[in-house]
């Protein structure tokens, strides 16, 4: 088994990530812009429902129904895409998903291929391996255009191009046929109809990713906004669907809440402009070949985590991304993977599934654990729950020998004794001799951290407990 | 006396590096007429263990803390960082944590416990208040340090623009990712300083030793002080700022 | 060697997973409105697409009236002989036509399954008056056509009415992208006019 794509091979760990684009003053710029907007947005939509909370709950407890129960829903999935004349594959990882797919574009005579947006696909970087497997494979999502044309990496679940802005866009499009002639959202929107217009009508294979599969009646769901999903889920003779094993909900019903949660939390919209959903194959209607590719891609190893498996109830909505105080401010690319933002922090390196790589291991303590991401998750992923979980593992994973877990050794050894910890305390005092002008403004290592662009508290001479206990004692 | 019977938990941070807050808390619900005691075995909750990775350290910690607060009927924190581990984290690390019950941030016991919101301060100063975290998210302590802000007299209150937002302490967040942390700051500051306040209040004195760091190093003209010192502050016997 | 497929479920049942309770269903299923065309009328607007009201008996003239100087427009089969007005280029898809003829239409007249009014969507489940799911995708201008009967207002009274089996299109408003800052842009892919004739 090769390396999990989940992570990007190379990507160096959060902190010095982060600090490269803290730099990048356009980015900053775009990020504060449209993160703002959509919160806004969000929170209206929102409060419009009043038993969102009630929704909340309800797509919690389908999704942990689907865990516990997955190996069953995917069974009567796999039965139902089948009856209706769907052509299912199981893949243990990435590699054998590219392979799979690549073996049905290759039978299918096609040296190209159209693509709906899809985590799944990125996740295992399908597109690389189509390439290297002389597939062509062009993305149709607006933001995947600017990210594929400009060699570029995603930097958000939703709108993976977030990180630019439209005049950035313009110049990426001026390498089209018919290059846009402003910035104006609507000509570069113009642009990109009419550069993927040929190429929709011309592909026989269209991939697609799933937002749900459901098992009761065998229905996959694509939610969109552009209608380039549409253009995939119908133009070409053949159809091939990648889906996490998580995606499945157990029936119909279940679509009343989740298409209510998904929309008013991804684009803060009653609802997306198209869903589309469709089961096997229907004579006469779209495609006529329909194959299914459930994904494992670690994710059973994070089914086997009791505390980490709630990051599987995931639907990528990026709703945590919107909020989250460390994303606007470094952007998605930092993260290293195309699951950025909070959700990323937890399911990136679970996912991949080794802590002792560094660069995912630091992912767990990109957060200081502020808790808007749970407050806004629909399906209620406690995400700063995951986060400590997480850190425990990694913690774990470096062993007893670094500096960091010596000295956290040290100071709980000084807080298991309250004479240790007085004792502590007077010499923690001392600092305020490093103090001038009651200002403390430069620490030794590993304080300058803190003081770097920060002054310190001066410890004061006494102590709360030494006044008690002189006064009260 | 016969009040309710209070611990006093003051934390760690504050009991070392700032203890003119648990000095007020002292006056402070000693004035609502509660029976004050000081654990002297209290040392620290394990939050700063257990965020980091280092839950088998929390662990002792937690147990440690259930022994030292058994007994008393309301345990008091000038925290809902710390009262937000004690309650939400604590039953998970050990059993017996009916303690964990009973902790509450100080403005929750204020309003919820002891039922007032006029404590009788008086603080003539523009303040702005910066609603913590885990305050907010994790205790839901909702608008209850602002209505007791509302109620002390003198005090001219100015809301926070993007208040919700973190201030990017985070504990070691702030060492592991300083540059990050740095960033939210600086958001933060800028707000701050927008509302024109004097003081920049908040129920964390680990948030305000955030904020108020770089403010000092802005030398920006504005003092953090802990809602539990503006509450203590009367009349006659107002807050004097420490140097 | 176990197969992808066995050894997934293995892994899958190698774990240890505890039951869990009932799915609390307490948000609210059906919901009420004074006056749901209104509501429908009032959301579908929202996404910057047209609404148009009708009486019952006036629909033809609507539709005349809509698509005067529009071209050629395609029709699915099953949509009643009154809708199909003098004076239009009628594009009938029966036998279906081909890519390229529903390229060179300049709209698509449609039915629909259903619409809901909270969320201004109108669903089209290839039934009755909607035809293949490409007609409606292809020309730029699509004139949908709504009875009151068909408005229901909350999400779940939809999910209950639908058929799973056939393909299913929810349509809120014309193609729009997000993309760009976030910013909401009408007119990617799909039809970038979508105007609804409210029938009663």
């Amino acid at each position: 088994m090769g390396r999990n794509p989940v992570t990007w091979l190379g990507s160096p760990a959060f902190p010095d990530a982060a600090r490269r684009a803290l730099d990048d003053t356009q980015l900053r710029g775009n990020l504060r812009k449209a993160t703002t907007t959509i919160r806004g947005k969000r929170e209206s939509v929102v409060s419009e429902l009043d038993d969102w909370e009630e929704l909340r709950r309800a797509g919690e407890s389908i999704k942990d129904d689907v865990l516990t129960n997955l190996d069953t829903y995917l069974e009567r999935l796999e039965a139902a895409v089948t009856e209706r004349g769907g052509v299912v594959h199981w893949a243990r990882d990435a590699d054998e998903a590219n392979r799979i797919v690549l073996d049905l574009a290759r039978q299918e005579g096609a040296d190209g291929v159209v693509k709906v947006k899809s985590m799944a696909t990125a996740e295992i970087g399908l597109n690389e391996a189509l390439a290297d497997g002389g597939v062509d494979a062009i993305e149709t999502d607006l933001a995947e255009v600017i990210v594929q044309l400009g060699n570029d990496r995603p930097s958000h679940i939703l709108v993976p191009a977030i990180h630019r802005n439209r005049a950035e866009i313009k110049e990426i499009f001026a390498q089209m046929p018919e290059p846009p002639d402003s910035d104006d959202p609507r000509a570069l929107a113009e642009a990109a109809r009419k550069y993927l217009r040929r190429k929709f009508l011309s592909s026989k294979v269209a991939i697609s990713g799933a937002n749900f599969g459901v098992a009761e009646t065998g229905s996959i769901v694509v939610v969109e906004s552009e209608g380039n999903g549409r253009m995939c889920l119908t133009l070409p003779e053949t159809l091939i669907t990648v889906m996490g094993i998580e995606k499945v909900l157990p029936r119909w019903q279940d679509l009343e809440v989740f298409l209510q949660l998904l929309p008013r939390s991804s684009t803060a919209e009653r609802m997306n402009p198209y869903t589309s959903i469709w089961s096997g194959v229907t004579p006469g209607d779209g495609p006529q070949k329909f194959h299914l590719v459930l994904l494992d891609n670690g994710r059973t190893s994070t089914l086997a985590d009791e505390v980490g498996r709630q990051a599987l109830r995931c639907i990528r909505c990026s709703a945590c991304l919107n909020v989250c105080p460390v994303y606007e401010r470094t952007g998605g690319q930092a993260y290293g993977s195309v699951y950025p933002g909070p959700i990323g922090a937890i399911l990136a390196p679970q996912l991949a599934g080794d802590l002792h790589d560094e660069q995912a291991a630091s992912l767990p303590y990109a957060s200081s654990l502020c808790g808007a991401c749970y407050e806004v998750c629909p399906v209620r992923i406690n995400i700063p729950e995951v986060l400590t979980h997480l850190r425990a593992e990694v913690v774990e994973a470096k062993g007893k020998r670094t500096p960091e877990a010596m000295a956290m050794s040290a100071a709980a050894w000084v807080f298991g004794d309250r004479r240790r910890y007085e004792a502590a305390q007077r010499a923690g005092s001392l600092t305020r001799f490093l103090a001038r002008d009651g200002t403390l403004s430069s620490l030794p290592w590993p304080g300058s951290k803190w003081t770097d662009t920060r002054d310190a508290p001066v410890v004061p001479k006494e102590s709360f407990r030494s006044w008690w206990r002189r006064n009260r004692g | 006396m016969n009040g309710p019977r209070v611990a006093l938990f003051p934390t760690c941070l504050t009991d070392t590096a700032f203890p003119e807050t648990a000095k007020a808390m002292v006056r402070l619900l000693e004035r609502l007429g509660c029976d004050v005691e000081f654990p002297l075995d209290q040392t620290c909750c394990g939050q700063m263990h257990f965020n980091t990775g280092y839950a088998d350290h929390a662990r002792p910690m937690a147990r440690a803390f259930a022994d030292v607060f058994d007994g008393y009927d309301h345990i008091v924190a000038p925290s809902g960082s710390c009262a937000g581990m004690v309650r939400e984290i604590h039953p998970n690390l050990c059993d017996s944590s009916s303690a964990a019950l009973r902790t509450y941030e100080l403005s929750e016991f204020l309003v919820d416990v002891l039922g007032v919101v006029d404590v009788g301060a008086h603080f003539p100063h523009r303040v702005t208040y910066h609603p913590t975290c885990h305050s907010l998210r994790m205790l839901g302590v909702g608008d209850k340090p602002l209505r007791l802000l509302r109620a002390v007299s003198g005090l001219e209150l100015i809301p926070l623009p993007q208040a919700e937002q973190c201030c990017g302490f985070g504990g070691t967040f702030a060492l592991k990712n300083a540059e990050t942390s740095t960033a939210m700051l600086a958001d933060k500051m800028r707000c701050v300083q927008d509302t024109g306040a004097q003081v920049v209040t908040a129920g964390d004195n680990s948030c305000l030793m955030q904020i108020g760091g770089g403010l000092s190093r802005l030398r920006a003209g504005v003092r953090p002080v802990h809602l539990a010192e503006i509450l203590a502050s009367t009349q006659e016997e107002p807050w004097v700022a420490t140097p | 060697m176990a197969s992808a497929r066995e050894e997934i479920l293995g892994r899958i049942r190698a774990v240890d997973r505890q039951a869990t309770p009932a799915v609390p269903r307490e948000y609210e299923r059906v919901r009420r409105a004074d006056d749901p065309v209104g509501l429908l009328a009032e959301r579908v607007a929202d996404y910057r697409a047209t609404v148009h009201r009708a009486a019952a008996r006036e629909l033809p003239y609507r539709i005349a009236e809509r698509l005067d100087g529009r071209g050629r427009i395609a029709v699915p089969p099953g949509v009643p002989w009154e809708w199909r007005v003098p004076g239009v280029s009628w594009l009938p898809d029966d036998p279906p036509l081909g890519v390229s003829d529903l390229e060179a239409a300049d709209g698509v007249l449609s039915g629909c399954a259903l619409a809901i009014a909270e969320t201004g969507t109108i669903v089209l489940d290839a039934g009755h008056a909607q035809g293949r799911r490409v007609l409606t995708l292809l020309p730029d201008y699509h004139l949908c056509v709504v009875h009151a009967d068909q408005v229901v207002v909350s999400v779940p009274e939809a999910v209950e009415r639908l058929d799973p089996k056939g393909p299913l299109t929810f349509i809120s408003g014309p193609s729009a992208t997000s993309d760009i800052e976030l910013d909401r842009v009408e007119g990617v892919h799909g039809p970038r006019t979508l105007e609804v004739l409210l029938v009663g």
